[in-house]
């Protein structure tokens, strides 16, 4: 069991939110993790990324090397393309396609669609028109874990305690909107990664 | 028992309280603040209240933990790289005064620049006092050297510099705890004059610091945590420091180099294991996460040892964060990469927040610069540094904590008018008074911009010394009432910033404007966790 993930987004849209989630599932299970995270200035709206790491046997690096990431999460399209030269010969590219823009020339999004549909292992996935669906607006984050989960090397029932854990003090509600939003992610992306 | 998920300065920060910490001081600065953090928060600091808030400055940090281990109790002082610069003084001159309760000096550096001005190392400066440098490989050490460091400060009566770098602060991973030390009492040092720095006794002490060097060198090679590991390739040995042996290891499947690996995590250099590795193997490679610290000393003034390769000889890059990918090229292995980045991927700096008050203080300040010239605007440390990018372009200087105010005052000096400083209210309480204070002196005319978003933002949002106090200060320091003038930044007010900006930028004197706005990072907080915030402050 090993799994070597690349998130990124733009800074303050909350990344280390998937990534905590997926590392209190690995901790519950005895795994060993690695999550490297962006504290300082490029959190003011620059671009942002985490390296997470989760293996049954002793991790040393707390960074990918590159081509080795299995498993790229984005929750910015443009973003999901910055760090390509870490995934895998096979890796998977998942990615939200609703962009964030705060720069004078970021590029057409159809093109961004256009070289995301290059890759050959990618579920390109509107994860905040999905979460409002879902009557979960604000948990996009978990839509993007749930279309990553089945490319994750780890059960997905473990996700879900990982949720619990995680927002359980904010009460049950809390808990299942965003249960609600990583099954309509995972849905989604069962549903699109065969084509 | 259960394992914690803990970032690296965190596990540091739940080490020092385990081994029986009495107080933390610290100024924020990214990769150290999480230290510091950490310990605000945590349930034994608070049951104990072990001392826990901000310094003004990482100076005062280090005097104050100094004081601390005066009185028999165990301190530990935090703060970046570029922070043990502001308080060179008084950590140079702790080791000559050593110490009597433990202390521990812990810097977090930052190669690559991901949040700096430079990416100085550290352990450069552990050497220059001659004090044990502890440089863990991973979370796990960097608690236990964290639990340990004390001990070792206690058995050598002398600080200990614990010095980690921003990958390894700034990473998770699951951590063990060590059984919960009870606290030291007070006790006041045996000698009386132990930390009068006369000349006389401080040639003394200085002796006495020298004398203890072999010691050092001893528990280097004593250290569990400098660990030979033999290996049958022994056409290359390879020394690895602090968090490079994880990059390395990074490159072998199982984590079995077929090298003998010399693991160093404290200094001095254990001299031994390395004559030992160097004499055994055809070439060394040695790995840094920083300057060619190890290297340097090993090869020599005239490099007669010109089989160690690292950075000084191009393998590895000179500069910039080690990673396993360079680890990999060094060690003649292919770094495969499949998928390259699209052209239209677009660069995306940092930026001010949409609603940052900085935002209408700089273009307030801009239109009335038209009137008076360009690259007059020496800035500091924050947030507001980002004004130097577009689409502000407003300031012409980022130097170090509070120079905005002293090279204003130079420029000044020189002729430039206006001369103007924008500086934020931490950093002006951090390293801006005494600046201020030479202006006064002349009255030199110079016009401080004092952006106040009443926090200290850049790192996070932690309190800010200046909070509710500024103006008292300013004035304390001599500028007259009326050239003290307080501004609220919003779009809706331009017109009045540029008419006080405009007045004060004429006058021939110090004058200090204050615009005043919460940071919009920490007003829409959620109440509850303000809340929070006020009842630890309090405590």
């Amino acid at each position: 069991m090993k799994s070597d993930i690349i998130l990124s987004g733009v800074g303050g849209q909350g990344i280390v939110s998937i990534a905590a989630t997926i590392s209190m599932a690995a901790l519950e299970n005895n795994l060993f993790i690695k999550q490297s995270e962006v504290h300082g200035m490029s959190q003011r709206g620059g671009a942002v990324q985490s390296h997470l790491r989760i293996s049954q046997e002793e991790i040393s690096s707390d960074l990918i090397p590159l081509g080795k990431a299995d498993l790229i999460i984005s929750v910015e399209p443009m973003e999901s393309l910055r760090y390509l030269p870490w995934l895998s010969e096979n890796g998977w590219l998942v990615t939200n396609t609703t962009p964030f823009i705060n720069i004078p020339d970021y590029p057409d999004l159809k093109e961004i669609l256009g070289e995301i549909e290059k890759l050959p292992h990618h579920i390109a996935i509107n994860a905040d028109e999905i979460a409002r669906q879902v009557k979960s607006p604000r948990s996009s984050n978990m839509v993007m874990l749930g279309a990553a989960s089945p490319f994750l090397d780890l059960p997905y029932g473990f996700l879900e305690s990982g949720i619990k854990k995680i927002f359980g003090k904010k009460g049950e509600k809390v808990v299942q909107l965003n249960i609600d939003a990583l099954k309509a992610g995972r849905e989604f992306a069962i549903e699109h990664k065969k084509s | 028992m259960e394992k914690l998920l803990l970032l690296g300065a965190e596990a540091i920060a739940q080490g020092a309280i385990d081994g029986g910490m009495s107080g933390i001081y610290a100024y924020p600065g990214t990769p150290s603040t999480e230290i510091t953090e950490y310990v605000q928060n945590n349930k034994t600091a608070i049951e104990r209240n072990i001392h826990r808030q901000w310094s003004a400055n990482e100076k005062t940090a280090m005097e104050a933990a100094l004081g601390m281990s005066y009185a028999g109790k165990r301190a530990m002082v935090c703060m970046k790289h570029v922070g043990l610069n502001v308080a060179a003084d008084a950590f140079i001159n702790s080791a000559i005064t050593g110490v009597n309760g433990g202390l521990i000096v812990t810097v977090a550096d930052d190669p690559s620049m991901h949040s700096s001005q430079n990416e100085q190392d550290s352990r450069f400066f552990g050497k220059f006092a001659m004090i044990p440098i502890l440089e863990p490989s991973n979370q796990q050490e960097a608690y236990d050297l964290a639990y340990e460091g004390f001990d070792l400060s206690e058995k050598y009566k002398v600080p200990v510099l614990l010095r980690i770098t921003t990958r390894l602060s700034h990473s998770r991973a699951g951590i063990e705890r060590q059984p919960l030390k009870s606290e030291n009492k007070i006790s006041y040092p045996e000698d009386p004059i132990q930390f009068v720095l006369l000349p006389s006794n401080a040639r003394k002490r200085y002796k006495g610091l020298l004398a203890i060097q072999s010691l050092l060198e001893q528990a280097s090679e004593n250290s569990d945590y400098n660990t030979y590991y033999p290996g049958r390739d022994k056409s290359l040995g390879i020394i690895a420091c602090g968090i490079a042996h994880n990059y390395l290891l990074e490159n072998f499947p199982g984590r079995n180099c077929p090298h003998p690996v010399l693991q160093i995590a404290q200094y001095p250099i254990p001299y031994s294991k390395i004559e030992k590795i160097v004499n055994e193997c055809e070439r060394i490679l040695v790995l840094e996460d920083g300057y060619p610290f190890v290297e340097e000393q090993l090869r020599g003034f005239l490099e007669i040892n010109s089989k160690i390769i690292g950075r000084l000889n191009g393998i590895i890059p000179r500069d910039g964060e080690l990673n396993p990918d360079i680890v990999a090229r060094a060690l003649g292995k292919e770094v495969k990469i499949y998928h390259s980045v699209p052209e239209i991927v677009k660069n995306r700096p940092p930026e001010l927040c949409s609603g940052c008050s900085h935002r209408d203080i700089y273009n307030a300040l801009n239109e009335t610069m038209l009137e008076f010239g360009k690259q007059k605007v020496f800035s500091d440390i924050g947030c507001y540094t980002l004004g130097a990018l577009p689409p502000w372009n407003a300031i012409n200087s980022c130097v170090d904590m509070g120079a905005s105010i002293t090279m204003a005052k130079g420029a000044a000096d020189a002729g430039i008018r206006p001369s103007v400083a924008v500086i934020g209210d931490s950093t002006f309480t951090h390293s801006g008074m005494t600046a201020l204070l030479d202006c006064v002196y002349e009255n030199t005319p110079v016009t401080v911009i004092i952006s106040d978003n009443s926090t200290t933002a850049m790192t996070g949002g932690q309190a800010s010394h200046a909070t509710g106090r500024l103006e008292e200060i300013c004035i304390g320091l001599g500028v007259k009432p009326e050239h003290v003038r307080v501004l609220t930044p919003l779009p809706k007010y331009h017109d009045e910033m540029v008419k006080v900006l405009r007045e004060e930028l004429n006058y021939e004197g110090v004058s200090v404007i204050i615009p005043r706005r919460e940071c919009i990072q920490t007003a829409t907080k959620t109440k509850k966790e303000i809340k929070v915030k006020n009842v630890e402050v309090q405590s």
